[in-house]
C-alpha cells in the first residue's frame, strides 16, 4: 500500500461519511429530544428524489435542495405527528415512513420522468460541485501534506464542509445554549421540563424540524453532489440504518458520533478499494464488511465494549397528566 | 367503565383507518393523473376476478399470515420483533440446506424437515436479539433491525458464493429436486373433482399457515406458557411477583416469533421459488407489523388481514400491469405504508374521537335512564 493509496482511501471516507454523518447528527438531536426515528434513511431517500428532481427542473441545486428539505419536513411532521400530537408508537410510524418513502419516490420521478423511477442525469449547476480550498493547487506539490490537503480536506462538496462544521455546531447548541439543555432534558425528563412551564410538544417537534434539515442535505448530498449525478431507486442501500448503528456507536454524543462515521465510512472505503482483504492469511468477504457496522453495533449494545444507554424518555410519548 | 363496546375496537377502528388510508391513496391516484375508481376496479378484478388472480392472493396472504403471527406472538409478551425480515431470510437458508441436503422421497416427508429446518433457522436468528434484550437490556428494535441487514449480508454471499448454483448468472442457490416440490392448489383440489387455476403460486402452506394460526390461538390463550408470556407483556414486575421468570420467557418468546417468521420461507422458498433466491422476502417481515396490527394482535384478525394485504399485493401487481391507467408498481409500497401508518401510528387519531362519541352516545342514554 503507497501512500497515494492512503490518500485515496482517506478521501473516499470523508466522502462516504457524509451524508452519514448528517443522517446521524439527524438522528442525534430527534432522540436527545425523546424521538425514536427509525426512518432516517426513508428521509434521505425523499430528500434525495426531491433535490435532483427539482434541481433538474430549476437548474439550480440549492432551489433542489430547498425543494429536498420542504420534503423532509413534511415527512418530519407526518412522525411528529404520530409520536408527539397522538402519541402512538414511533417505531412503527417510522416503518411506514420508510415504506412510503420508498414507494413514493419511485412512483414522483417516474410521473415526472418516465425513466423507470431515476432522474436524468444532472450537470453543471445541477449539482453541488467539489470546492477547492485556498491553495489547494499550490501546497498540492508539497511532500506527504500536500496531497493530503488537496485530495483528503479540500476537493468535497460544500455539504461535506457542512456537515463536519455541524459536529462542533451541534456540540456547542447542546451543551453550550438554553435550547440544547432543554432539548436534551426533554429526552430524559419531559415531566421536569413541563413543570418547569415550557412546551414538550413544541421542543420535540423543534427536534424532529431540524431532524428533518440534516437527512435533507444528507439525501441532496448522495443525489446532487459531485461525483453524483441524480436520483436511483433505493439509493440511500440502507445508510439509515447504518447512521443510527453509528449513533448507538456514539452513544447519542456528536464528537463520538463524526469518528463512528468516519470508522464505518473508512471501513466501508477499504472494502471498495478492496474487494477481498486478507487478514492473517485469511480472505474476509466483501459482504462481512458491509455487514460489520451491524455487528460492532450488536457488540456494543451487549455492552462489551460499554454500555450505550439511549435517552430515558427515548420512544416514550409525553402524557401531561401523569 | 370500559369506553367503548368491543366490536367498535375490533372492527370499527381499523376499518376506519383503512378508509383514511384508501381516500390517502385515491388521491395520490388523482394526483398521478388516473382514476381512482378504476383503479379500485381493477385492484380487486386483479386480486379476486379470476382463480389464477385469487390463487396469488393467497399466496401473498400466506406469507403475511407467517410474519403477522411472528409479530403478534413476540407482542403478546411485550416485545416489538422488527426482525421478521431477517429472521424469513433465514428461514429460507434453513429450508434451502433441508431441500439440497437430503435426498426426499416424498414431499410430505420433505415438508416436515424443511418446517423443522425453517423453523429453526429463524429461532436462531432471533436467539441473539433475544439474549440481548433478556440479559443485558438492550433495545430488541435496534438489535433485530441490525440483524436484518446482517442476514441480507450473509445470504448475499452465500448465494453469490458456497450456495450459488452452478453456472447460474444471478445470485440463487440451485433448483430443490423435485420430491421436496410442495403441491401446488391445483394438485391439491384436483382430487376433489375441483379444476383450479395450475399457474396459480398457493400452494400447500396456506394450509399449514392456518394450522399455525390455530396453534397460536391455543398457546396464546390456552396453555400455561401464553399466559406467563401475556403477564409479561402486561407488567413486568407483576410476572416477576408472580414466580415467572423473565428471561425465560423472552427466550421462548422471540424463539417462537422467529420460528413463525422463518416458517414463512415454506411459502414463497420452497412453495413457490423452488430455490432460494436473493432478496425473496420482499419486505414480508414489516407486513407482518401492519398484519399484527391491523388483526389486533389476534390469530383470527391477523388471517383476515393477511387475506386484505394479500388482496392490497396481487391487487396493486395486476394494478401495475394494467395499460390504460399507467400505475407503477410503487403504489402498493405506498398503500402499504399508509395502512401501516393509520392502523398503526395514528391510532389514536381515531380512537379518541371515537371514544368522545361512545361516551356521548351512552351519557346521553343513561341521563333519559335517570329521569
Amino acid at each position: 500500500m503507497t501512500y497515494m493509496d492512503i490518500i485515496l482511501i482517506l478521501e473516499s471516507m470523508i466522502r462516504i461519511s457524509t451524508p452519514l454523518l448528517l443522517a446521524c447528527l439527524a438522528g442525534l438531536y430527534s432522540e436527545r429530544a425523546g424521538i425514536f426515528d427509525i426512518s432516517l434513511e426513508g428521509k434521505m431517500l425523499m430528500s434525495a428524489c426531491i433535490s435532483a428532481s427539482f434541481a433538474y427542473f430549476t437548474g439550480n441545486v440549492w432551489l433542489g435542495l430547498g425543494a429536498g428539505i420542504i420534503a423532509t419536513l413534511l415527512l418530519s411532521g407526518i412522525h411528529g405527528l404520530a409520536a408527539i400530537t397522538f402519541r402512538g408508537n414511533q417505531l412503527i410510524s417510522g416503518v411506514a415512513l420508510n415504506f412510503l418513502a420508498s414507494g413514493m419516490t419511485v412512483m414522483l420521478a417516474n410521473a415526472w420522468f418516465g425513466q423507470g423511477g431515476r432522474t436524468p442525469q444532472l450537470s453543471g449547476e445541477m449539482r453541488f460541485p467539489r470546492l477547492t480550498l485556498p491553495f489547494a493547487d499550490q501546497i498540492s506539490e508539497i511532500a506527504y501534506f500536500g496531497p493530503f490537503y488537496a485530495r483528503v480536506l479540500s476537493n468535497h462538496s460544500i455539504l461535506t464542509y457542512i456537515a463536519f462544521l455541524a459536529v462542533p455546531f451541534t456540540w456547542w447548541l447542546l451543551y453550550r445554549t438554553r435550547f440544547g439543555l432543554r432539548m436534551r432534558a426533554v429526552g430524559e425528563n419531559p415531566a421536569a421540563v413541563d413543570t418547569a412551564g415550557i412546551s414538550v410538544v413544541k421542543l420535540r417537534y423543534a427536534a424532529v424540524a431540524i431532524c428533518a434539515v440534516l437527512c435533507a442535505l444528507a439525501g441532496a448530498q448522495l443525489a446532487t453532489a459531485v461525483p453524483a449525478a441524480g436520483f436511483v431507486k433505493d439509493m440511500t442501500a440502507n445508510r439509515g440504518y447504518i447512521a443510527l448503528a453509528a449513533l448507538i456507536f456514539a452513544k447519542w454524543r456528536p464528537w463520538h458520533a463524526m469518528w463512528a462515521v468516519l470508522l464505518f465510512g473508512i471501513l466501508q472505503a477499504a472494502a471498495i478499494r478492496y474487494q477481498a482483504i486478507e487478514i492473517f492469511g485469511t480472505r474476509i468477504p466483501g459482504q462481512f464488511m458491509d455487514a460489520l457496522p451491524y455487528i460492532l453495533t450488536v457488540i456494543i449494545l451487549a455492552g462489551f465494549v460499554g454500555k450505550a444507554i439511549g435517552p430515558r424518555a427515548g420512544g416514550v410519548p409525553y402524557v401531561k397528566e401523569r | 367503565m370500559e369506553k367503548m363496546p368491543k366490536w367498535a375496537d375490533v372492527v370499527l377502528i381499523p376499518l376506519i383507518s383503512l378508509i383514511l388510508a384508501a381516500i390517502i391513496s385515491g388521491l395520490v391516484i388523482l394526483a398521478l393523473g388516473s382514476n381512482p375508481i378504476a383503479a379500485l376496479q381493477v385492484m380487486l378484478n386483479g386480486a379476486l376476478g379470476s382463480q389464477y388472480n385469487f390463487g396469488n392472493t393467497i399466496y401473498y396472504a400466506t406469507n403475511f399470515i407467517f410474519t403477522g403471527l411472528a409479530v403478534a406472538v413476540a407482542a403478546h409478551a411485550g416485545l416489538f420483533n422488527i426482525g421478521g425480515e431477517g429472521q424469513a431470510m433465514l428461514g429460507g437458508l434453513g429450508v434451502a440446506i433441508v431441500c439440497l441436503m437430503i435426498p426426499f422421497p416424498h414431499w410430505s416427508l420433505a415438508l416436515v424437515c424443511s418446517i423443522v429446518g425453517a423453523a429453526a433457522a429463524g429461532a436462531a436468528w432471533a436467539f441473539v436479539p433475544a439474549y440481548l434484550q433478556a440479559k443485558r437490556g438492550s433495545h430488541i428494535v435496534i438489535t433485530t433491525i441490525m440483524f436484518n441487514q446482517m442476514a441480507f449480508a450473509l445470504l448475499n454471499y452465500l448465494l453469490v458464493g458456497p450456495l450459488k448454483s452452478p453456472g447460474g448468472m444471478e445470485p440463487a442457490s440451485a433448483s430443490f429436486p423435485a420430491t421436496t416440490h410442495l403441491p401446488s392448489f391445483h394438485d391439491m383440489l384436483a382430487p376433489f373433482g375441483i379444476a383450479f387455476s395450475r399457474g396459480a403460486m398457493a400452494n400447500f402452506s396456506f394450509v399449514i399457515a392456518i394450522i399455525a394460526a390455530a396453534a397460536v390461538w391455543v398457546l396464546i390463550w390456552h396453555t400455561r406458557l401464553g399466559y406467563e408470556m401475556r403477564s409479561l407483556g402486561k407488567s413486568e414486575p407483576a410476572a416477576k411477583y408472580a414466580g415467572i421468570n423473565p428471561f425465560r420467557i423472552i427466550m421462548i418468546t422471540m424463539a417462537i416469533s422467529g420460528g413463525l417468521a422463518g416458517m414463512m420461507a415454506l411459502n414463497n422458498v420452497q412453495g413457490e421459488a423452488e430455490r432460494l433466491i436473493l432478496g425473496a422476502v420482499e419486505g414480508a417481515g414489516f407486513i407482518g407489523i401492519a398484519v399484527a396490527l391491523m388483526g389486533r394482535n389476534h390469530p383470527v384478525g391477523i388471517v383476515l388481514a393477511a387475506l386484505l394485504f394479500g388482496v392490497l399485493y396481487q391487487g396493486g401487481m395486476s394494478l401495475s400491469q394494467d395499460q390504460t391507467l399507467r400505475i407503477p408498481r410503487e403504489l402498493v409500497v405506498v398503500i402499504q405504508a399508509l395502512v401501516i401508518l393509520f392502523t398503526g401510528a395514528l391510532d389514536t387519531m381515531v380512537r379518541t374521537p371515537l371514544e368522545r362519541l361512545f361516551i356521548s352516545l351512552r351519557g346521553g342514554r343513561s341521563a333519559k335512564a335517570a329521569e
